[in-house]
């Protein structure tokens, strides 16, 4: 490790007061990668815009929906998580290591990386700025009743509480439970209830009805 | 290592605090840094595990007190110093000024964004049989490495439950020195929450981890 940042980082760096510091300092870092070239700026843009639209949690959704209506499919996501989106055909680049895990009356299942910030983001997008933090990444390995409560969730005291640490390339997504009072609907109506953080376990899916 | 990065338990942090309609990205800087590391990253400057290293070593009060893309730029920062792609003048002066040291998959070209996109394949031929099955009994060593490892503190010498074989993975604890793949058998593993936190602890939460089989022994 060099450590050269010890010298100059004093003050500390909170994301809105030394924002222009920063920002000079990540051009001077790609215009040196760019001189010895390393980066072409242009594929930078393309991955920002890749990212930007190209991932989401519409694609968590839409499997999330499938399975809702197609238990083979269901059987088959929860047997091999990749393999089943694979077959798709639109997520190729869910990778080899996507694990679903459904969440049932009596357990409820909930997603964290203690050590970083992995995330399934070819299913639900980059992860959120909590999701990343360390309230969220201290607390819901101990605390789990006690983060959902800080989301407004409420889980009954007799489902079991299982938390994932994501420690490994292994990428946990969520299966929530169907909200009642869909029978009928449609894949494209009931992706609409699935929410980011449904897919997460930090979330229940929208109720048919209720404002968005 | 024993960094600050290893959160999982630590009391102090306050609320979780969602964001409402949060955007991809906070301010123009954290996208191009995240598109630096990943373009670096593909070209062969480095892997994902090494990068994670240096996030972890950065000194604990500056990682505390640096946003999430912070972290990411100082890591990198200290990573292409380190490994010899970049000199440290230059990043004082902002310009280049030493010759480039070749990568080893070439310059990061708008060709391989496509690549970048695509999470990256980890499952290795296994070298060996696996030593557990679901259901055996394991023990979290209590081990303490300084240098990079997937084993969270809070999970040492507490015992659990073999859920889930996942199949032989690259072994981050030698992929981030750069001394090999090393591949190891992947579990899951899983804990009750009285058996981390201790006897007052919720008795409906359990707890799970994906822990290489050097991470385990036999309980």
């Amino acid at each position: 490790m060099t450590g050269h940042h010890d010298d100059h980082d004093h003050h500390h760096d909170h994301d809105h007061s030394d924002l222009s510091e920063t920002e000079l300092r990540v051009r001077a870092l790609e215009t040196i990668l760019t001189e010895k070239g390393y980066i072409d700026p242009a594929a930078l843009d393309a991955i920002i815009q890749a990212y930007e639209t190209k991932i989401g949690p519409h694609n968590g959704a839409r499997v999330v929906a499938k399975a809702w209506t197609d238990p083979a499919f269901k059987q088959a996501l929860l047997d091999d998580g990749s393999k089943a989106v694979g077959t798709l055909g639109h997520v190729s680049r869910v990778g080899d290591h996507l694990v679903v895990i459904e969440n049932t009356p009596q357990r409820h299942n909930m997603v964290v990386c203690t050590l970083c910030s992995c995330y399934p983001w070819e299913m639900l997008g980059l992860p959120p700025v909590w999701y990343k933090a360390a309230p969220y990444r201290s607390r819901a390995v101990k605390d789990p009743r006690g983060v959902l409560a800080d989301f407004g969730v409420g889980v009954p005291n007799d489902v079991e509480i299982r938390v994932w640490d994501s420690t490994a390339e292994t990428r946990f997504l969520v299966l929530p439970m169907r909200p009642a009072g869909t029978d009928g609907w449609s894949e494209e109506q009931l992706a609409e209830l699935v929410t980011r953080d449904s897919m997460i376990g930090t979330g229940f899916p929208k109720t048919p009805g209720a404002p968005s | 290592m024993n960094g600050v990065h290893d959160m999982g338990g630590m009391d102090g942090f306050g609320k979780v605090e969602p964001e409402l309609n949060e955007p991809m990205f906070h301010t123009e800087w954290e996208s191009r840094v995240l598109a630096m590391v990943r373009a670096m990253g593909a070209a062969g400057a480095f892997n994902i595990d090494t990068s994670r290293f240096y996030r972890e070593a950065l000194p604990p009060h500056i990682y505390l007190a640096s946003s999430y893309y912070k972290k990411w730029l100082l890591g990198l920062e200290d990573m292409l110093v380190d490994k010899g792609y970049i000199a440290a003048d230059e990043v004082t002066a902002g310009h280049a000024s030493t010759p480039p040291k070749p990568l080893k998959h070439g310059g990061f070209k708008i060709n391989d964004v496509e690549r970048v996109m695509i999470r990256g394949k980890f499952g290795r031929p296994a070298p060996a049989p696996a030593k557990f099955k679901a259901g055996d009994r394991v023990r979290a060593k209590n081990i303490h490495p300084t240098t990079h490892t997937r084993l969270p503190r809070y999970v040492r010498g507490h015992l659990g439950v073999i859920e889930r074989d996942h199949g032989c993975h690259v072994y981050p604890d030698t992929a981030a020195t750069e001394s090999g793949e090393n591949p190891q058998w992947l579990y899951t593993v899983v804990f009750d929450g009285t058996e981390l936190w201790g006897a007052d602890a919720d008795p409906t939460v359990k707890i799970s981890i994906d822990a290489f089989e050097p991470y385990l022994e036999l309980a």
